[in-house]
């Protein structure tokens, strides 16, 4: 019998990842709802980046299972996970180095079906991705940068170019490793404003941060990773007063 | 045109099939130094095809592409787990095991070679290396290309939005190992006598050394790199001996100053500006 609370978008179920003999994840749970935006925080080394590797298939979970919209995509390779609707971006950015802003969103495109098509050039093959890689450089205000090279252009724009490629495949869960490093008050408080409207428009969020203040303001729950245990969850209420997570975290750090 | 320039055409061809062979596997980021063993397992299988049984000539490269393009494709699994410098090494393994494997082959001839190969014509050299490198061209402004593109700049983030990095890869060593059979197979008929020693990895170097002189990021990289290998060292006859050392340095200093090799994009795009504008 299931429980008749409704199955969370993404939930992992006693995940652990062991690398060699240590153990970078261990007994790891986390259900994260559909159209919430949820952190993870915790101090270097605390397995939060291992975290996003297994959900996203770049790493394998040692033991446990991880689940996306009902489906078991435990063992799934990246670009099927990518396909079925999670996309994440880096905490150093990774683009492609040889491609414009416009290339990238037209391939964070995929086709779903196989096709004989993709060997036409790129607008004949789908125009329908073409056409909304014209529209995410509008949203985000990449249009004066759409044909240079995206790995010339200043760190900022780089940033929303990451971004946009992100979610121009229009996915169901947006995993983010810390968005804000490098940025400015004005720019953490401008991509808030981007992530609300997002939510908005359903798009679950999940976002590892170092940012206390902005963490604090954005996400409505948060878990705690310490040493690759997790040491507690709640509201940021809630975690702020958790002497447990003062001692690991806030204490030597916030 | 006379004999002399007319083999040296013949080589030129051949050597940018072979090079774009190598062009195709570099797209993904996989370095192969394993070609000439495509190309080998090409030359024989077209050979015996043509002689043995009779076959015409075009019958017997398309199968013999498309069986090479299989071993590729069985080559690039295990590839996939390799990166760099040890893909490389293995690569090499591949293309000398396949040489020493018709060294003991006997019956096509062993150490002693096997002939009895018509004669191909320049023309149809050219036909078959031209065709490749249209389709190429072609290939290069396709939804595809951008998707090995990005599988080239950063195999992770390729993966993580969507593509499917492993068809992608074990693909393009298919292709790749494909256009080399064509080579081999033209080879063959070109010099009318085969043996292993004509597949060494020194024939797997200049093919990729082809594509690094003429840009290794865009197609017709590989025709400049194949005409300038084939052709420079004729040209430089005029230093008598010190020849292959002022081509030597001349590779060098293409390389000091040019990393991405003489074409590239770039360049291709002013080339095509200026001649609109004309």
């Amino acid at each position: 019998m299931r429980a008749i609370a409704p199955q969370p978008l993404l939930d992992l179920a006693n995940v652990s990842k062991m690398f060699g003999g240590v153990s970078a994840l261990s007994d790891v749970s986390i259900r994260i709802p559909e159209g919430r935006i949820v952190g993870v925080i915790g101090p270097n080394g605390a397995g939060k980046t291992t975290l996003f590797n297994v959900v996203t298939g770049a790493f394998r979970a040692s033991s446990g299972a991880v689940t996306f919209a009902d489906e078991p995509i435990t063992h799934w390779p990246s670009y099927r996970i990518a396909r079925a609707g999670i996309a994440r971006t880096f905490q150093n950015i990774r683009l492609f180095a040889s491609m414009t802003v416009f290339e990238h969103l037209l391939v964070a495109q995929p086709h779903q079906g196989a096709g004989i098509r993709r060997f036409l050039p790129a607008r004949r093959a789908d125009p329908e991705a073409w056409r909304r890689a014209e529209e995410a450089l509008a949203f985000f205000g990449l249009a004066a940068y759409r044909d240079r090279i995206a790995a010339s252009l200043p760190y900022g724009i780089q940033r929303k170019v990451e971004m946009a490629r992100a979610l121009t495949a229009r996915p169901r869960l947006l995993l983010l490793d810390e968005p804000v490093a490098g940025m400015n008050h004005d720019e953490a408080a401008e991509l808030r404003t981007l992530l609300r409207q997002l939510q908005d428009r359903g798009l679950t969020i999940l976002s590892i941060e170092h940012d206390m203040a902005f963490v604090m303001t954005l996400c409505e729950m948060l878990y705690v990773l310490d040493f690759g245990v997790l040491i507690a969850e709640g509201s940021p209420a809630e975690i702020r007063s958790n002497p447990v997570v003062i001692d690991a975290y806030l204490g030597s750090e916030a | 045109m006379s004999t002399y320039y007319a083999g040296l055409f013949a080589d030129v061809g051949i050597l940018l099939l072979g090079a774009l062979s190598v062009y195709v596997i570099l797209a993904t980021g996989q370095l192969s130094l394993g070609n000439a063993g495509f190309m080998g397992i090409g030359a024989y299988l077209a050979s015996y095809l043509t002689v043995t049984l009779q076959w015409p000539l075009t019958a017997a490269l398309v199968a013999a592409a498309l069986a090479c393009g299989a071993i590729g494709i069985i080559v690039g699994f295990p590839a996939l787990r390799l990166r760099g410098i040890y893909l490389a090494m293995a690569t090499l393994g591949f293309g000398e095991m396949v040489r020493s494997f018709f060294l003991n082959f006997e019956p096509m001839g062993g150490s002693g070679g096997f002939h009895g190969m018509t004669h191909v014509s320049l023309g149809t050299i050219w036909l078959w290396a031209g065709g490749v490198l249209l389709a190429v061209l072609v290939l290069e402004r396709s939804r595809l290309w951008l998707e090995l593109r990005a599988v080239h700049d950063d195999e992770t983030a390729a993966g993580l939005v969507g593509l499917d990095t492993t068809l992608t890869k074990v693909g393009a060593f298919g292709f790749g190992a494909a256009i080399a059979a064509i080579a081999g197979g033209l080879f063959a008929h070109h010099h009318v006598y085969i043996e292993p020693a004509n597949f060494g990895f020194e024939r797997s170097i200049e093919f990729v050394l082809a594509v690094i002189l003429g840009g290794s990021t865009v197609g017709p990289g590989a025709l400049v790199g194949a005409m300038l290998i084939v052709m420079l060292p004729e040209w430089l006859r005029v230093v008598a001996d010190w020849r292959l050392a002022a081509f030597g340095a001349f590779l060098i200093l293409v390389l000091l100053t040019r990393r991405q090799g003489i074409l590239d994009r770039p360049l291709l795009a002013r080339l095509a500006f200026r001649r609109s504008a004309a």
